[in-house]
């Protein structure tokens, strides 16, 4: 499964919205509950699920789902 | 050979159990498309099918993104299920909104449907002390105090270097009287349980090693505060701690902590540690709401010890102080603490009853022994059944077991054909056992009675009792050579706390099944219309302890039996007789003319449902929830059974 597709699947747990109807352009604009809680729980659920650790800095950049992805990918590649 | 022939055999045979039951075990399916199942379920209605399922998917997969679609979900099945209501509030000095999906989601795993109210942002001190708050509308079961100490004492923690050693101290008593208000107010305006978290020391002290080298240091204030907690906690019925400093301490400050969240979202905990503060809110929320396991049924090869004793022998298995066998050694001492605590053991496993009698009686590094189960099932049977003997030999719900067992086949099985049994998933290595079984909530007790302490020794001398009950010509004779005493007594302090926990625990024998907290008993026991009794039963074979329960309320001429219970170890030896002969003799003495009582039925007090009949009361009317009974007192008496020897309170207190 690709990092996107787990990204996804933790944005459609915490969202409660379907998988599939999830894109890389989903953002707080497109998903109605997407508020600053739900941001929060996301940052949560994301740095649980793949063990990553994520900065201020990173967080302000999580626009959108695809950038989420993105971001997870680029600090999955630096721990290795 | 002939035990290995049977394991085989054992073993095919339950390999064809697995196949013909359509419950497949655990790890076939990826949680994904067991997410688009349990919505399929849900869809088609099939509610308990979908609740095991969403508990199979929280096991593989405890985290927050599951925590979130498992309480979604719940939503819609809740009203469906038999769940335990519990309201638990929670009173902070940080975030606490994402650990909350986690609480409830383990909530549900142990059957309970938690709702949860979240107080302000420290505003926990008006919460506590306006009676109008949002908390006391909430009316809450439970209540936690999370409260850090930067605080609650702010300049213990950040400004410590600078106080001169008297305002620590002050600053110290400050803190300590705070919370005794706090906690005064809050049982002024409630009766629910507190939880009060401890305060954390910091894990670098203002003044480094030098901290620790005197009482009055940052640590050592701290420390005194804890103390002083405790000491409040004690004072006040139904309010704990949690030790929060321990905790933090169990797991690693650097590891639990998170300053990046502290700072941006006033999130102290860590991500991957959130789940863990969420389980030990849960050991306090478990015995709160009555879900917790009275036996504990374990299975032996390779669980109790390592390797099968039929097959490699008394000198094969692994058991014994050293590395391999150390490990089953730590698992049976954490079983052993159980015990302590009043959970009583049962061993329910498949080998030959002489070889696994032998590895139990005489294996050297043994902790465990025969004497320590209070039921055992050593055959090839199937674990299932087995389990409702040893809940019937035992005489609680099957709902009160829970399931020890190294193999997940066995473990699947058991889930599939008891859902009710509490099955503890055994991590794969043997090292970590003990600590699977101490971190289980259903184990967890907020206080312990004499009787909780003797269960074990009770139940051994209930094993000769029922022996010796075959040899007998009629009833009468069995309770005469029983030899019983009865000893009924006003509730007191010294009983205010089993009287409280069997108006909580009883299923069987109990009338009315109303429940009652510690702080309601004494409330009740101070008013004069309402008198609280409880019986403690003796026999030739030892002591029964304080086993029942009955609390009546006089309202003019009328005297309302509103508890009537007894512990099913008594169950069916007149000792109901006697507590209802009493109760009636008291109500007479008050000048009450007429003794009511209802019965309402649940799915298990069906053994108290023909109670107040036999015992000449007569049917007033009946309605959905139950039937109303009464027996006039000036026209006839109810006679304690003459072989039962009554110590009455006047006697008990020695004043006659």
């Amino acid at each position: 499964m690709s990092t996107f597709e787990q990204v996804r699947g933790v944005a459609s747990d915490i969202f409660g919205i379907p998988a599939d109807k999830i894109t890389a352009e989903s953002s707080p604009e497109t998903i109605e509950n997407w508020d600053s809680m739900q941001h929060l729980n996301l940052v949560l659920a994301i740095e649980e699920k793949f063990g990553v650790q994520l900065e201020p800095e990173d967080i302000e950049q999580m626009k959108n789902i695809g950038a989420v992805a993105a971001l997870v990918g680029k600090l999955q590649s630096a721990a290795r | 050979m002939s035990g290995w022939a049977g394991e085989a055999r054992f073993t095919t045979d339950l390999m064809s159990d697995l196949i013909s039951n359509s419950t497949p075990a655990a790890g076939d399916r990826h949680p994904s498309s067991l997410r688009l199942e349990i919505d399929k379920l849900i869809a088609d209605g099939a509610f308990e099918a979908a609740s095991r399922r969403l508990a199979e998917l929280w096991r593989r997969e405890p985290a927050s993104g599951t925590a979130s679609f498992l309480t979604s979900r719940v939503v819609q099945l809740r009203e469906k299920l038999s769940l335990t209501k519990f309201k638990l509030a929670i009173l902070r000095s940080y975030t606490v909104e994402p650990i909350v999906p986690l609480l409830q989601a383990e909530a549900f795993a142990y059957g309970i449907d938690l709702e949860v109210h979240v107080g302000d942002f420290n505003t926990y001190v008006q919460d506590m002390i306006d009676g109008e708050s949002s908390l006391y509308r909430f009316a809450p079961n439970g209540v936690v105090l999370a409260v850090r100490t930067e605080q609650a004492a702010p300049e213990l923690w950040r400004d410590f270097a600078d106080l001169a050693p008297e305002a620590a101290q002050k600053a110290c008593d400050r803190v300590i009287k705070s919370y005794e208000q706090w906690v005064r107010a809050y049982r002024k305006h409630s009766q629910a349980a507190l939880v009060i978290h401890s305060l954390e020391r910091p894990s670098s002290p203002a003044l480094g090693v030098l901290d620790d080298q005197s009482e009055e240091g940052q640590s050592g204030l701290i420390r005194r505060i804890n103390r002083e907690l405790r000491r409040i906690a004690a004072e006040f019925r139904g309010v704990y701690t949690l030790d929060y400093d321990a905790l933090v301490a169990r797991h690693g400050s650097r590891h639990w902590h998170d300053e990046r969240k502290w700072l941006t979202a006033r999130l102290p905990i860590a991500a991957s540690y959130l789940l863990e503060m969420a389980r030990e809110w849960m050991r306090f929320v478990v015995p709160l709401s009555g879900r917790t396991a009275k036996v504990l049924a374990v299975d032996l090869d390779n669980t109790l010890w390592g390797g099968v004793i039929g097959e490699d022998g008394m000198t094969g298995i692994k058991i014994g102080a050293e590395y391999p066998g150390a490990a089953y050694q730590a698992l049976q001492r954490a079983l052993l603490d159980l015990s302590r605590k009043g959970i009583l053991l049962a061993a329910c496993s498949k080998n030959n009853l002489d070889d696994a009698m032998e590895a139990l009686e005489k294996h050297p590094g043994m902790l465990v022994r025969a004497k320590h189960f209070a039921a055992m099932r050593i055959n090839w049977t199937d674990k299932a059944q087995n389990l409702r003997e040893i809940a019937g030999e035992l005489s609680v719900g099957v709902d009160s077991i829970a399931f020890l067992d190294d193999n997940p086949f066995e473990r699947e099985q058991v889930r599939a054909a008891l859902p009710e049994v509490t099955v503890i998933d055994l991590p794969k290595n043997p090292l970590e056992y003990a600590s699977a079984v101490r971190n289980c909530a259903v184990f967890e007790r907020l206080t312990l009675s004499a009787e909780d302490q003797q269960r074990t020794e009770m139940y051994a001398a209930q094993k000769q009792r029922s022996g010796a009950e075959h040899n007998f010509q009629s009833k009468e004779d069995f309770f005469r050579f029983l030899e019983q005493e009865a000893e009924l007594e006003p509730v007191s302090d010294l009983t205010l706390a089993r009287v409280a926990q069997l108006t909580q625990k009883t299923n069987q024998f109990n009338l009315t099944t109303r429940r009652y907290t510690e702080p309601q008993i004494a409330e009740m026991s101070k008013q004069h219309e309402w008198q609280i009794f409880s019986i403690k039963v003796r026999d030739r074979f030892g002591d029964h302890g304080l086993v029942g329960v009955a609390i009546t309320h006089d309202q003019g001429e009328l005297c309302e039996v509103d508890t009537f219970l007894l512990s099913c170890r008594v169950i069916g030896r007149t000792v109901e007789t006697a507590l209802l002969a009493h109760l009636a003799e008291s109500a007479a003495q008050r000048g009450r003319k007429r003794l009511i009582g209802w019965f309402l039925p649940t799915k298990k007090n069906a053994p108290a449902r023909d109670f107040y009949q036999q015992h000449g009361f007569e049917k007033q009317e009946a309605n959905g929830t139950g039937s109303l009974w009464t027996f006039d007192l000036r026209s006839s008496t109810l006679h304690s059974p003459d072989w039962i020897k009554l110590k009455t309170p006047a006697e008990v207190n020695g004043v006659r």
